[in-house]
């Protein structure tokens, strides 16, 4: 603790920091840090965007146009990769970087030199997996789950994609011990960990699962390098293993790896619902419970997703009691948000219009989720194109809406300035259409047969892979709408005051000025 | 204050050194603790004969049904069990032959992976004598028949009536010895 | 404000409009052809409505509420944050109605899993990228012969129409009788392919260097089809299953045809 005090001092003295370029390479402030990792997330975004529009274009008809088979499979592959470990989880560590140290009181991040490192491992990371594609080979297209014996066939693709896991794996680890660390040791006085706000809550837990799994990650993609390249047998039957085992292991780090990206998502709208119903959380003490059971469970019911691999009757019960177990938890939060709302005061702004969505269809989500959990539905469904709407439900309308719903929150605060409203809306509703009409049609494909990653299919499910290929270029098109919107927002917004909503309580609207200075609560806040 | 600040930070940094090699070493010592492991607790045992010490009683009172199944990934020989199937008492003993053939114009040494339908039937199989244990090598053209020799054990559950074991050959890399114990 | 309802009107009305659409269409569940999949399609309609019936539940309280405590419409808000009971009564109603489901789920667990005593076995072996089948057991013991895609590649580069089974069409049905129980051992000679003949309720991973196994009992006979469900490289999508059901005599028929006219000519992979 005493370094951390230290560097705080340190900067009061040194006001001047380096400007340019070196200014953001060598940051150790939590704003700038955080910045970078959503602009970071938002540049992968849009590489993971492009590949999907890919998809839905060769998609858009049956027949081979556009990509080939083996190119196909590797844009898929990579659009996971990057979508997962690109996209989404560094941008709910960029919101954390930003939020937590504001939001519980702190000057900064407790490890501001580890924190600069993780961010810069970021981009060496990601250069290695796009810069796959122009390897020989190309990149991986075993799927993101990159599941052996097909991804032990793959070339230097795959090698490339193994370090990246690796290096990705490393900085999430060291942001979640530093976020860990941070909440835990320094918060404003009187601040107990009950009074903490949603957010930070949700975080705290996410950053222990991050801790627990991602080794399972790094260990998993570490044996199939030497499986590849140093004469191992972990998951070739030929030496004794079983190809198998890289299934449970990868998805023991693979399911609660979903949590974290929705439970950072649940800590934000819990912040914004009760921000534009004007009225406090419902149910505080049972969401933190609830979001806790979550964790909890999500670390033993991995082999959900490997119901037809074959397992004894009495795994796939144990598996399927439990999977649906984690309905009971979700569900108290969805009560417990909907109670936020009844009898309210409610505004609808573009933050609680997303939080709203998110509500709405992260709970068509959970519903196909419940759905697969039945072990004899699962077995119609699994590897269809229901599971990929299922997923996108969760983790498109799930995770990027929520946060959609942080960036227009916390725009005010973090620019001093306002978004277009108008534009918001329009951003919010352009989504919400294009999302169903590229996902909902999904469900039926899968029901009707359509298996996942193919290029190709029967003519029977033609016009509904139309209709979806369609809603995808409009979903595509629109987030370009969001990235005018913030631009604008820096560069010309009105001025936002300090409490921009009214119904606000947490830290960073009632102490701090807006937008909030670059550094920040270096005497804390003392809490009641 | 400066230079205590360094030699605490010397002595840190020798700590972590010391740490980490001893990690490092630790990974290696995982391979014979593994083995020693295996060998005690029984787990996935490919290559040791089961004991024929204890008596076993054969249950008349049931029948079931054993089907032999042959695979062969990525080499040129044919392999193929002389039986389908046997119907059995459990608890009988049981001799199957099984015959393969170098259809190639070079020596090949395979080594047998076995696996059973359904999963938990090792627990009840008590192998005796199987082709499974060694490598196989043969010459080009050669053909052999081997025996695998088994009881299964009348303790095995009464809902289960069929049941596959099937072997796969999978190619070794010229010159390799079997597969690590 | 006004508009707004209508908007979200409109898009919960097309949600419904799909959904009805969906429903007894070629977009649900295949007509299920063995008594496994007759079990998933009940489950799935009955989940379907409980699912509805929450939605519309949980929906119209929250809708409720967004239409009703607005601030544009002066209402204040009101200040109360927690209520154990309230939280407890939501707590176990989630609990029995995943009882409710989870009950006739374990049951078509079990019988699912029941591979004892069939008529036949037949083995399906996923190669990259084809099906072998080999009749181990039963009526037509030894049959042996592969199955590959017969689409021609002209209709997928599209110089051709594409015919109504495009992508879904074999040079070699897998024939088995009605009625009959008939096992399946699935395994793969390369990496993990996963066998799926949606109307008949089966879908089994093929790993490589272990067998896996899973059954059906035809109810009718006529033609299956079904793809590899599992990624498997560059033609994971050109790789169906067609199961083609015949009365028993035209089966035994088939059998004696098919014994007589040769074995699989034996094909070796040999690696490169």
């Amino acid at each position: 603790m005493a370094a951390v005090h230290g560097d705080v001092h340190g900067h009061e003295h040194d006001e001047h920091h380096p400007s340019g370029m070196m200014r953001w390479i060598t940051t150790t402030n939590h704003k700038d840090i955080g910045s970078m990792y959503l602009w970071f997330s938002f540049a992968m975004f849009m590489v993971g965007g492009t590949l999907a529009m890919g998809i839905r274009a060769e998609l858009f008809q049956p027949g081979i146009q556009i990509l080939e088979p083996e190119l196909f499979n590797q844009f898929t592959t990579l659009h996971g990769l990057i979508m997962v470990f690109g996209a989404i989880m560094p941008a709910f560590v960029g919101f954390a970087n930003w939020q937590v140290p504001m939001m519980i009181g702190a000057p900064d991040m407790a490890f501001a030199r580890m924190n600069n490192w993780s961010f810069w491992l970021l981009p060496v990371a990601a250069t290695l997996l796009i810069s796959s594609f122009f390897v020989p080979g190309g990149a991986a297209a075993g799927g993101w789950t990159f599941y052996p014996p097909l991804s032990t066939q793959g070339g230097l693709g795959v090698d490339l994609m193994i370090f990246s896991v690796h290096i990705l794996g490393a900085s999430s680890i060291m942001g979640s011990i530093n976020i860990i660390t941070t909440i835990l040791n320094m918060r404003a006085p009187g601040m107990t960990l009950m009074k903490m706000p949603m957010f930070v809550w949700t975080w705290l837990i996410t950053a222990y699962l991050l801790v627990l799994v991602m080794p399972v990650l790094a260990g998993v993609v570490t044996m199939l390098l030497t499986d590849r390249h140093f004469g191992t047998s972990f998951f070739n039957a030929a030496g004794g293993g079983d190809p198998v085992m890289f299934q449970h292991i990868f998805w023991f780090f693979g399911h609660p790896e979903v949590y974290i990206m929705i439970l950072p998502a649940f800590g934000i709208v819990s912040e914004i619902i009760p921000t534009f119903s004007r009225k406090p959380l419902f149910g505080y003490s049972s969401m933190v419970y609830a979001t806790a059971s979550i964790a909890i469970l999500s670390c033993v019911v991995w082999a959900h997703h490997m119901f037809t691999a074959g397992m004894p009757t009495v795994g796939q019960l144990f598996f399927m009691y439990a999977t649906m177990l984690i309905a009971v938890p979700t569900g108290v939060k969805v009560f417990n948000w909907t109670a936020t709302m009844w009898r309210g005061s409610m505004t609808f702004e573009t933050p609680m219009l997303f939080a709203i969505g998110f509500i709405f269809l992260f709970v068509v989500g959970g519903f196909s989720g419940v759905i697969c959990a039945i072990v004899p539905i699962d077995i119609q469904v699994q590897d269809t194109y229901y599971v990929i709407a299922h997923f996108h439900y969760v983790l498109v309308s799930g995770a990027l809406f929520a946060l959609f719903a942080g960036v227009y929150y916390w725009l005010p605060k973090w620019t001093g300035r306002m978004y277009n409203e108008t534009l918001g809306k329009a951003h919010f509703w352009l989504s919400m259409i294009f999302f169903n009409v590229t996902f909902f049609v999904q469900h039926f494909l899968g029901l009707a047969g359509m298996p996942r990653r193919i290029p190709d299919y029967n003519i029977q499910f033609a016009d509904f892979n139309m209709v979806s290929s369609i809603g995808a270029f409009g979903f595509g098109l629109t987030q370009l709408l969001f990235f005018y919107i913030v631009i604008n927002c820096i560069r010309s917004g009105e001025k936002a005051s300090q409490k921009q909503w009214d119904g606000a309580t947490t830290l960073e609207w009632t102490h701090l000025p807006t937008p909030a200075p670059y550094h920040s609560f270096e005497k804390p806040p003392i809490i009641k | 204050m400066v230079e205590n600040k360094a030699a605490t930070n010397a002595l840190m940094l020798k700590k972590l050194l010391i740490f980490t090699v001893m990690m490092f070493l630790f990974g290696y010592a995982l391979v014979p603790f593994y083995e020693k492991f295996c060998e005690v607790t029984g787990i996935n045992n490919l290559l040791q004969p089961d004991k024929q010490s204890k008596e076993i009683q054969v249950d008349k009172s049931r029948w079931i049904t054993i089907e032999f199944d042959a695979n062969i990934q990525g080499l040129p020989w044919e392999f193929k069990s002389m039986q389908s199937s046997a119907r059995i008492h459990p608890g009988e003993p049981v001799t199957v032959m099984y015959e393969i053939t170098n259809m190639s114009d070079r020596e090949i040494s395979a080594q047998a992976i076995p696996s059973y339908s359904p999963r938990f039937l090792d627990k009840y199989l008590k192998k005796f004598e199987c082709f499974c244990f060694t490598k196989q090598v043969l010459k080009p053209k050669e053909t052999k028949q081997m025996p695998v020799q088994f009881v299964i054990e009348p303790s095995l559950p009464a809902e289960l009536q069929t049941m596959t074991i099937s072997y796969t050959f999978f190619e070794l890399p010229a010159n390799s010895s079997v597969i690590k114990k | 404000m006004r508009s707004k309802s209508v908007v979200t009107l409109a898009g919960v009305s097309a949600l419904a409009l799909y959904s009805s659409m969906a429903i007894g269409s070629k977009y649900n569940l295949p007509e299920p052809q063995s008594i496994i999949a007759k079990d998933i399609y009940d489950q799935h309609m009955m989940l379907l409505w409980i699912c509805l019936v929450i939605f519309i539940g949980v929906f119209g309280v929250m809708f409720y509420s967004l239409l009703k405590h607005r601030k544009s419409l002066g209402y204040k808000a009101a200040n109360f944050h927690h209520s154990t009971t309230v939280e407890i009564i939501w707590t176990v109603i989630p609990c029995i109605i995943l009882l409710l489901m989870a009950w006739p789920a374990t049951k078509t667990i079990i019988a699912m899993k029941d591979t004892s005593s069939p008529d036949m076995t037949i083995k399906a072996t996923g190669y990259q990228w084809m099906w072998g089948y080999d009749y181990l057991q039963g009526e037509g013991e030894g049959i042996s012969f592969f199955s590959k895609l017969s689409t021609p590649r002209a209709q997928i580069d599209g110089k051709e129409p594409r015919g109504e089974n495009y992508l879904l069409e074999v040079d070699n049905h897998v024939v088995v009788p009605v009625g009959k129980k008939v096992r399946i051992i699935i395994t793969a000679n390369d990496v993990i392919h996963a066998w799926w003949v949606p109307a008949l309720g089966v879908k089994q991973d093929a790993i490589p260097g272990f067998i896996r196994d899973s059954w059906f009992t035809a109810d009718k006979p006529g033609i299956y089809r079904g793809q590899c469900a599992e990624l498997c490289g560059k033609d994971h999508g050109y790789m169906p299953i067609v199961v083609e059901v015949m009365e028993a005599d035209e089966y035994s028929k088939w059998a004696e045809a098919r014994k007589a006219s040769a074995v699989k000519t034996s094909m070796h992979i040999e690696k490169q």
